[in-house]
């Protein structure tokens, strides 16, 4: 990622190894000095981060081999959370690109619906949970639910934004070809817009680890990594409230890291890591 | 089609979107109390205009989103510039961001109620930490874009290193760190709501929507504030990207909102 920038600018001296070096070595030496820091002072509020990671095994990596090192509190924890973002964005990327795909194949159909999908896209979405607690009650349903609400509109806007960028020039010749409708989508629509539809996804991703965590915190929720997190804060029990955040910082970073691979095996190198929002 | 026609066709799709939540509220194809027919929210949202209490709360969201992103924004955009401009810095300070950006920052609203208590510094500090990552991430990206050439040239003029970051990166970043901003106006909202909506009580749009919620009957309330919270976000972005258009007519930046479909010739 250093190595390559758009201006050919070089990375830094001494090849691929100093930035490596240099990079895990600074993180090194942040959370030495947190170490330190945090032993000197003794506050309650920053534990060390030894004891903060050492405190995340035991709660939900100690257990036996057999089940992955996962303790029951893990399976019971992790398990539902992920599940329920799985579900909620599995949900919502599906939607999304058939949706956004339909809309942006029918100029009509865009000018019909943008206003509609500008405006839902500008509700924040933590805003909408309550409407869906409402109507489906505590629980899986409304938790899925409301992921998948939130999370479809990037995907959906970006996939017609994609679909409609289609070069018309290859769409004639697609026509003085006589492709079917399945093919034109298959070979010209879908790889044109894909580069847009994944960039419409990864919003979705991060948009969905947050709801996930947002509908778990809500008072009525029972379990998942958000409650464990509403339970620590009410007991007061800092050391389970980082850990927590430990590891939805590293299941963030595990599931972008996941989707970027896919993205760049099936979009190639040429368009994958644009800017991105 | 022109752009005439596109904005009819435009409000004709809000209306038939308008029409069938009306209709299937009506012919109570769902409960009347999980959807209201829109015209009751739409009519409620329009009477909370003009109630001075919700106002307030309107004001109190909007003032800790503004606190947050101007907080945000003075932070991220030097820090940036810093580490657009040194390189080794940016290797440096990569591995620590790439371990905080995938941190969900609802997740944080918890540690930081532990820290600062439930109350308006909370929600600035939760907004500010969440908007700073798109006003950074675009303001090293884009300062890595600037064109060499540029830079070289006013080098052999002798101009010293700030003149360079004065009168050719800076202008040229300017856009993107703009676009980031406008990015963190959207982000600052979430959070400004997800923490209201979980702290409960107080004053502001989220607490509006979480009382809501708890009444009886309280969903035509709920979409009320949701009609509200979705009409803030549009005219945010809306004046937003009025600004930018205005301040940088100049730069060549492609927006979503102006599409590529139209310019490509068939």
């Amino acid at each position: 990622m250093t190595a390559i920038r758009g201006n050919g600018r070089p990375a830094a001296p001494g090849g691929a190894a100093a930035p490596f070096l240099l990079r895990w070595s600074v993180l090194l030496v942040a959370v030495v000095c947190w170490e330190l820091a945090a032993r000197a002072q003794g506050s309650v509020y920053f534990p060390p981060p030894l004891r903060i990671a050492r405190h995340a095994r035991d709660l939900w990596f100690s257990g036996p081999v057999g089940h992955l090192f996962l303790t029951s509190a893990a399976v019971d924890t992790i398990l539902p959370s992920l599940g329920r973002m799985a579900a909620g964005f599995a949900l919502a990327a599906v939607a999304g690109i058939a949706l956004g795909i339909t809309v942006g194949r029918s100029r009509v159909a865009y000018a019909l619906c943008n206003p509609v999908l500008q405006f839902a896209r500008a509700v924040p979405p933590p805003a909408l949970v309550p409407v869906f607690v409402v109507v489906f009650d505590f629980g899986t349903p409304m938790q899925v639910a409301s992921i998948a609400f939130s999370a479809v509109w990037p995907v959906l806007v970006n996939s017609a934004e994609g679909a409609r960028a289609t070069d018309p020039l290859r769409l004639q010749v697609a026509a003085v070809l006589r492709l079917t409708a399945p093919e034109r989508l298959w070979f010209l629509i879908l790889p044109s817009a894909l580069p847009r539809i994944f960039a419409g996804l990864r919003l979705s991703l991060s948009l969905s680890l947050i709801l996930m965590v947002f509908s778990e915190l809500l008072p009525g929720s029972d379990n998942g990594i958000g409650f464990t997190l509403t339970d620590a804060q009410t007991r007061s029990d800092l050391l389970t409230v980082w850990s927590a955040l430990l590891l939805l910082g590293a299941l963030g970073y595990l599931l972008n890291t996941g989707l970027l691979a896919v993205e760049r095996r099936l979009v190639g190198a040429r368009t994958s890591r644009g800017r991105t929002a | 089609m022109t752009r005439r026609q596109g904005l009819s066709l435009g409000l004709l799709g809000a209306a038939l979107a308008f029409g069938v939540c009306e209709a299937v509220s009506r012919a109570g194809i769902v409960r009347r109390s999980y959807l209201p027919p829109a015209s009751e929210v739409l009519a409620r949202a329009v009477r909370l205009a003009g109630d001075p209490a919700f106002l307030d709360g309107i004001g109190v969201t909007l003032r800790a989103w503004a606190l947050g992103l101007g907080l945000a924004c003075a932070i991220a955009v030097p820090l940036g510039l810093l580490l657009g401009a040194v390189p080794v810095v940016e290797a440096a300070a990569r591995a620590v961001t790439e371990f905080l950006r995938p941190l969900p920052s609802v997740a944080l609203i918890p540690l930081v109620s532990l820290l600062l208590g439930s109350g308006t510094e909370t929600e600035v500090t939760l907004i500010a930490y969440a908007s700073l990552w798109p006003v950074l991430f675009n303001t090293v990206y884009a300062l890595g874009e600037t064109d060499p050439l540029a830079k070289e040239t006013l080098r052999v003029f002798g101009f010293g290193r700030l003149a360079v970051l004065l009168r050719v990166e800076l202008p040229t970043t300017a856009p993107f760190i703009a676009a980031g901003v406008r990015i963190s106006a959207a982000v600052a909202l979430i959070l400004a709501v997800a923490t209201e909506l979980l702290s409960g009580f107080g004053q502001g749009l989220g607490i509006f929507i979480a009382q809501a919620e708890t009444a009886t009957d309280g969903t035509r309330d709920v979409l009320a504030g949701v009609v509200w919270a979705g009409g803030l976000g549009l005219v945010i972005n809306g004046v937003l990207v009025g600004v930018e258009r205005r301040l940088f007519a100049w730069a060549q930046e492609s927006r979503p909102e102006t599409g590529t479909s139209e310019r490509g010739r068939p």
